[in-house]
């Protein structure tokens, strides 16, 4: 691993990897604030001034948090881990950088001031035929091509590094992006298609109506693979950088490129877990994807059983005695290591509950309710947001020649444990008003004057209070994040990347051959959709003309 | 490719906990008919009123069926026709229901009758009422701005 170690990010790449930082943060702030009022209003206590709609503000809070935060986040953080362990980008490849980061960035810009216009109040899933203003659309085709060409920088970037060591074994970080951004391009393949042949003429005017089915089975091919696609930079994190903050080797190089392969093969026929309890797709084939969906969960497993043996191991290698009494041993004072550690504990109940929600029928006891709302609190904004946040707190001040300074080591503990607190008050009220039926994406309502809807209340009070206190939360990791983009003292900060133990074996070529792996995801792929899908299309009912109810 | 011999055990646990999850989804779906509404029967979703049986919404007694009732139900921006109906406690109805403009949800909190409403799709479930009172409809998918004022009411009532 010669090349692999050049230990800093080259100051060109540092300025295209903030570039996409900002953007996220910038995010952050207005999703954050966009939640704080969602959570007041559905408290009943507090009232949007007027002309601000409810639904207005749920959009805005998904499309910026779900959609434009964790995009830019993690090309960013892609980028940045292909350049530290594979290379500086070549002028061609920061300059596709650029190309892609601009793309995005006006498509962003179209979607936000449709959404600010209250033109597009239909929620960062758009579920047509509730119909958003063209420019909308247009919108976010720009987003999804643009990170095209920041996934096209990894694969170029990859392709190089192999050309130039002789087909040798990658860097893993480097192979854990390539997976990724493979995923994310024949995943978003399907909402590209409902968007630019569906979505866009219909709102046009070009064609009157659309096929509802149709265009929900490419949206949930998409959706799913997108929620790997926001956990795996998390795993990369926690297979290769945590290892090394903690002072350990990574348990096992082969075993985190096979998890992740298995990611690759079946993140994506599973859409129709999210399509549990509509007509039109027919059982037998929602139950195939439901065994699709589980065996995603075995890769989990694998990096769950990596992680503690990789602590267990390094706390007793410093000589912890007992069952436990390695976890004492562990880096408590290192913000690098504790804020993304509640995010891998939060995963616990975050995946669990993930595999009650895909469990087919049993979906019919919270699909829908505010219990899936607090289930992806956990996933997407726990366990992938704390571990983003973990990653910032090295990589900003490495990238911008600074230092993480104790004070703000502090203070990142200190924004850590008040998610945490905030989090478990306001997921653990959601999940329980949802078994008790509370409807998610829904303003302050009494259901008039329903008595079971009287007993959800109380608990959305609850979500108000977690979720004023992610904010506080959130306006720390802004002010720390400021910190080290502008003002900490100068300083060299490492980029953490950890090398395998030297009694692991070498890895299998295997890992490397991408006709076998892309073969096999195209296969499974038109294996749980083709059928399901033809006869969506050739079992149609009229199209549906377009809705604007808001 | 080496495994560690406690993570082949930590494998084969969880694995082998998928597997019996599975099983029991399996044979509650395909043995006992415990499938989540999946119908695919079509409708012109412009031609609701006119198309049987949701031209009359509500309570339909029916005979030489499994079920004791059909209740149908038309969905539309901000309500659903009924807004209100009684049924006998214990009787087994079939629900039938569909949209006339956008998806609406229609879920019943308290119980498992929850399902998707489709423009061009009716969904159907089949429910034993067996507990008397008042129960909430209501729905659960963004339909827009009146989305969480869209209720129904159904009186279960000892006869």
């Amino acid at each position: 691993m010669k090349t692999a170690s050049r230990l800093k990010v080259d100051q060109r790449d540092a300025k295209l990897v903030m570039a996409h930082f900002y953007v996220a943060f910038i995010s952050l702030a207005i999703g954050g604030m966009a939640g704080l009022l969602q959570v007041l209003v559905r408290s009943g206590l507090f009232e949007l001034p007027a002309g601000i709609g409810y639904y207005q503000l749920l959009t805005l809070h998904g499309v910026v948090l779900a959609l434009v935060l964790t995009t830019y986040f993690i090309m960013g953080f892609q980028i940045a881990a292909v350049s530290r362990t594979s290379g500086t980008l070549t002028a061609v490849q920061r300059k596709l950088g650029w190309t892609g980061f601009i793309i995005m960035t006006i498509g962003t810009a179209m979607a936000a001031i449709m959404i600010l216009l209250n033109e597009a109040s239909v929620l960062y899933t758009f579920y047509a035929p509730l119909q958003a203003h063209a420019v909308f659309y247009l919108g976010l085709a720009f987003v999804i091509v643009g990170s095209w060409f920041g996934s096209a920088v990894i694969l170029l970037k990859y392709r190089q590094w192999r050309k130039e060591n002789n087909k040798a074994v990658s860097p893993l970080l480097t192979f854990m992006a390539v997976v990724n951004s493979i995923m994310w391009i024949v995943a978003t393949i399907g909402v590209a298609a409902t968007v630019l042949l569906q979505l866009l003429p219909w709102s046009l005017g070009l064609v009157e109506t659309i096929n509802v089915g149709v265009s929900r089975t490419l949206f949930w091919y998409f959706g799913h693979p997108l929620v790997y696609f926001w956990l795996l930079p998390a795993y990369m994190a926690w297979y290769v950088i945590i290892p090394k903050i903690i002072g350990a080797k990574i348990f096992s190089d082969s075993l985190a490129r096979f998890s992740f392969i298995l990611f690759l093969l079946f993140s994506i026929p599973v859409g129709f877990h999210h399509q549990l309890m509509e007509p039109g797709i027919d059982a037998t084939w929602k139950f195939l994807q439901v065994v699709l969906t589980f065996i995603v969960i075995i890769p989990s497993l694998m990096t769950a059983f990596s992680l503690f043996a990789t602590f267990e191991g390094y706390g007793r290698s410093q000589g912890a005695k007992g069952l436990f009494g390695w976890l004492k041993k562990l880096p408590w004072k290192d913000a690098r290591f504790v804020v993304p550690f509640i995010g891998m504990v939060a995963f616990i109940p975050g995946g669990a509950g993930g595999i009650i929600n895909a469990s087919n029928q049993m979906n019919q006891v919270v699909h829908n309710t505010i219990w899936v709302t607090g289930h992806f609190h956990l996933t997407v904004a726990t366990t992938v947001l704390l571990t983003f946040f973990g990653i910032s707190y090295w990589l900003v001040p490495h990238l911008t020649g600074r230092i993480l300074t104790k004070e703000m080591n502090n203070l990142a503990i200190t924004q850590g444990v008040l998610w945490f607190v905030g989090m478990t008050i306001m997921s653990g009220a959601m999940h329980a008003a949802g078994l008790l039926g509370a409807p998610r994406r829904s303003s302050f309502s009494e259901y008039g004057g329903s008595s079971v809807a009287a007993d959800w209340i109380p608990y959305q009070v609850a979500q108000g209070i977690g979720g004023s206190i992610l904010f506080l939360s959130i306006i720390l990791m802004l002010y720390i994040f400021i910190n080290l983009a502008f003002f900490s003292p100068k300083g060299e900060q490492d980029f953490p990347v950890g090398e395998a133990g030297h009694e692991a074996e070498k890895t299998p070529k295997v890992f490397e051959n991408w006709k076998i792996w892309i073969g096999i995801t195209v296969a499974l792929i038109l294996f749980a959709y083709t059928i399901p899908f033809i006869d969506l299309i050739q079992n149609a009912p009229p199209g549906s003309k377009g809705y604007k109810l808001w | 490719m080496h495994m560690h011999k406690f993570e082949k055990l930590w494998l084969i646990f969880g694995v082998a906990s998928l597997l019996v999850f599975l099983s029991v989804l399996g044979v509650s779906a395909f043995h006992h008919g415990h499938h989540a509404s999946s119908w695919s029967e079509l409708i012109d979703p412009e031609k609701v009123d006119e198309t049987e049986p949701f031209d009359e919404p509500g309570l339909k007694k029916v005979e030489g069926k499994d079920w004791d009732y059909e209740l149908v139900f038309v969905a539309s921006a901000f309500s659903y026709q009924p807004n209100e109906v009684q049924i006998p406690l214990g009787s087994t109805v079939k629900i039938i229901a569909t949209t006339k403009d956008v998806i609406h949800g229609f879920q019943i909190p308290g119980s498992n009758i929850n399902m998707m409403l489709e423009p061009g799709y009716v969904s159907e479930y089949i429910a034993t009422l067996n507990q008397a009172g008042e129960f909430l409809v209501l729905c659960n998918e963004y339909c827009g701005a009146g989305h969480h004022l869209m209720t129904s009411k159904i009186e279960v009532i000892e006869s």
